[in-house]
């Protein structure tokens, strides 16, 4: 019964990291960049929560609102920091993501101060069968994340700018050549990120509920972690791999002797994966050409 | 054969003369006793950071690969180095000058045992590419770090942090800058050496450098190694200057606060780390003192700020006009007059001597030169057709 429990708990985790991989990997096989500061716009997202609350009250309303500014702030990002630098090394790249990181945690940390906030979101009580004790917040993550999954795989494979976009990441010359706008693929990936970003914050609220300035700094690197061991810029891997880090993450914390060391632990799977498959589980390999 | 006087490049010696130059003045004023202990505490933290990010400097500016995990090499150094100096000095507390003893000796261990764990962390890691490279470092540094962390109070002091003996702290910072020297000289003369060009090449083009019969892992395992000694030293000489070791001050930020120096200075300038380095640590202290509680942010803020601006403006394609139009070099040659010089033709980036790659056009049109009898221009005209 109690593994139950913590399969069930890791599922959860597993899925927000999930969520948060999924928008490391779209912008990674679009844009070839490693977004440094997607992290960060969780916790924009989780101050934008804290600020409707307070104000309206109406947690689904919070998660609109968070979801409709991390998806401005996305694009803005993009448009600023990132636009100019295309055709730059990536490692130029890089390092500007890094400086936005920090950017968006010291302006949340002028306007919010650095004490923790306290937001509840809502209490949803616990489902009780039998012997299991589930809390709903562990349902609803693990429902919610699960529609998430299945609207974006089926956007990427139906729609017209889905495709455009598994285009625009398999040969970026050639998807420019067959009409395709790829400035405004690139905005689309970013803006479709920074929402998925905002969905995570919610749900990392609704486990615990302290918010500060870096909410979103150590499940931003996990979750990258979990895109590169699903195989960065593989959207199935992304969901495997986050998955796979949640599970691993809510068993390790559940043996005392190895609980201290569950980060340690779950960037040991990381490396452990990569010896053996470079790129990642789902990852493809490809040949480097002259 | 030993060159002329006149001959040596005395650009590439200028920044030894300056840490030597600032090694003895300051030393001098601290011996004599005439330094307040803000300075001197300055001081050691400024050739920690120049020693980090020299080290650093090799892996990202000359290798051109990305390492997010310095701090974690330096965490290893730091710790074992502050261990092994909080057993001996006990030991050796009767013999003469068993303070230094164990501080060498702290040093040595601190540095050895962090190049192993380059060693060890370098093997696998360095199959892996670009990104994959610096998640592989980055899960490094918090690996060792978490470990840290969770160990017993009788072995590295787990969460309270590992309290490591004191040493002089007149003479701590001459022996810091000492070894900024060191690692100068080690790094420097690396880099213009044979092996050198081999890592810069590894960095232009990897593939091109491997069809040239260049050992790709070889070298990349050896720079990665020596990096990451000198970044264990730095920790000895952090365990030194702090007194206690905390694991939390190796995090990732950390690792990417050296890098921040690193890619300020300019990639691949050893001079520009240098400068980046102290000037950032000095900054940084005099702002500590200065903005307290939620303000110390607006420093960071700043920081951030002046890192996209740089980043953007050194790389975007679209600036790259402007950027030559409007560079420091320009600025400067303005006010100087360069004598010509045959070997840097349109002033290229080529740092070695080497011979003139392009011959004057009046020279050419003034060389003489003689049909040969074998060679008659209208035969030659008939048989193309």
């Amino acid at each position: 019964m109690e593994f139950i429990e913590t399969l069930l708990n890791g599922l959860s985790i597993g899925s927000t990291y999930a969520i948060i991989a999924l928008g490391y990997t779209m912008v990674y096989g679009i844009a070839k960049m490693l977004n440094f500061a997607h992290g960060d716009v969780i916790m924009v997202g989780g101050y934008m929560i804290f600020l409707s609350l307070t104000s309206v009250g109406n947690p689904i309303l919070g998660l609109l609102a968070a979801v409709l500014f991390c998806v401005l702030l996305g694009i803005s990002i993009e448009k600023v920091a990132y636009k100019p630098l295309r055709g730059a090394s990536p490692l130029a790249v890089l390092i500007t993501a890094i400086g936005v990181s920090y950017l968006l945690q010291s302006t949340a940390q002028i306007i919010f101060g650095s004490a923790p906030k306290m937001v509840v979101v809502a209490d949803f009580g616990n489902l009780t069968v039998g012997e299991l004790t589930i809390p709903y917040y562990m349902l609803i993550t693990l429902g919610c994340s699960v529609v998430i999954m299945l609207a974006l795989s089926l956007f990427v494979k139906y729609t017209r700018t889905g495709r455009a976009m598994i285009a625009v990441s398999e040969d970026k010359g050639a998807a420019q050549l067959m009409g395709i706008n790829v400035n405004a693929i690139i905005t689309i990936t970013f803006a479709i990120g920074s929402g998925l970003a905002a969905f995570a914050g919610f749900f990392m609220l609704m486990k615990s509920p302290s918010l500060s300035n870096t909410l979103g700094a150590m499940p931003g690197i996990k979750a990258f972690t979990a895109a590169v061991i699903g195989g960065i810029g593989s959207i199935p891997g992304a969901m495997v791999g986050g998955i796979l880090m949640g599970v691993v993450e809510a068993i390790s914390l559940t043996i005392p002797a190895i609980a201290p060391y569950t980060d340690a632990i779950e960037f040991l799977v990381l490396i452990v994966i990569l010896l053996f498959r470079p790129s990642g589980i789902l990852g493809k390999v490809r040949r480097e050409k002259v | 054969m030993a060159k002329a006087f006149s001959e040596i490049k005395w650009k590439y010696y200028l920044n030894y003369v300056a840490v030597a130059i600032v090694t003895v003045v300051f030393g001098g004023l601290s011996i004599a006793g005439a330094l307040p202990s803000s300075t001197i505490y300055l001081l050691e933290k400024i050739a920690i950071s120049i020693t980090l990010a020299v080290s650093l400097s090799m892996v990202v500016g000359f290798l051109g690969e990305l390492s997010l995990g310095h701090a974690g090499f330096m965490c290893v150094g730091a710790y074992l180095g502050g261990k092994v100096s909080a057993v001996l000095e006990p030991m050796l507390a009767r013999t003469p000058a068993g303070k230094e003893i164990a501080l060498i000796v702290s040093l040595i261990v601190g540095g050895l045992v962090a190049a192993v764990f380059g060693i060890i962390i370098g093997l696998p890691a360095l199959r892996l590419k670009g990104d994959y490279l610096a998640i592989v470092t980055l899960a490094f540094g918090e690996i060792v770090r978490s470990i840290f962390m969770n160990t017993s109070a009788d072995s590295f002091g787990g969460a309270l942090g590992l309290e490591t003996p004191r040493f002089d702290k007149k003479y701590l910072f001459i022996i810091a800058f000492v070894l900024v020297f060191v690692c100068l000289a080690v790094t420097q003369n690396l880099i213009r050496s044979k092996h050198g060009r081999a890592i810069t090449a590894i960095r232009d083009n990897e593939i091109a450098a491997k069809a040239t019969g260049i050992n790709v892992t070889k070298y990349k395992l050896a720079v990665f190694t020596i990096s990451s000694l000198f970044a264990g030293i730095a920790g000895v000489l952090y365990s030194y200057s702090n007194y206690t070791v905390q694991s939390s001050k190796f995090s990732y930020n950390y690792s990417i606060e050296i890098l921040v120096m690193v890619v300020l200075g300019g990639m691949g300038s050893i001079n520009g780390s240098i400068i980046a380095a102290a000037l950032i640590t000095f900054l940084d202290i005099k702002l500590q003192t200065v903005l307290t509680g939620d303000l110390a942010v607006l420093q960071d803020l700043v920081y951030a700020a002046v890192l996209i601006v740089i980043v953007i403006y050194n790389n975007a394609p679209g600036l790259k006009t402007f950027r030559e139009k409007y560079n420091l070099k320009n600025f400067i040659a303005k006010f100087k007059k360069t004598k010509h010089d045959p070997a840097r033709v349109h002033d290229d980036e080529a740092k070695w001597d080497r011979v003139p790659t392009k011959i004057k056009m009046d020279e050419l049109l003034s060389m003489d030169i003689q049909p040969s009898s074998a060679y008659t221009p209208d035969k030659a005209s008939k048989e193309d057709k």
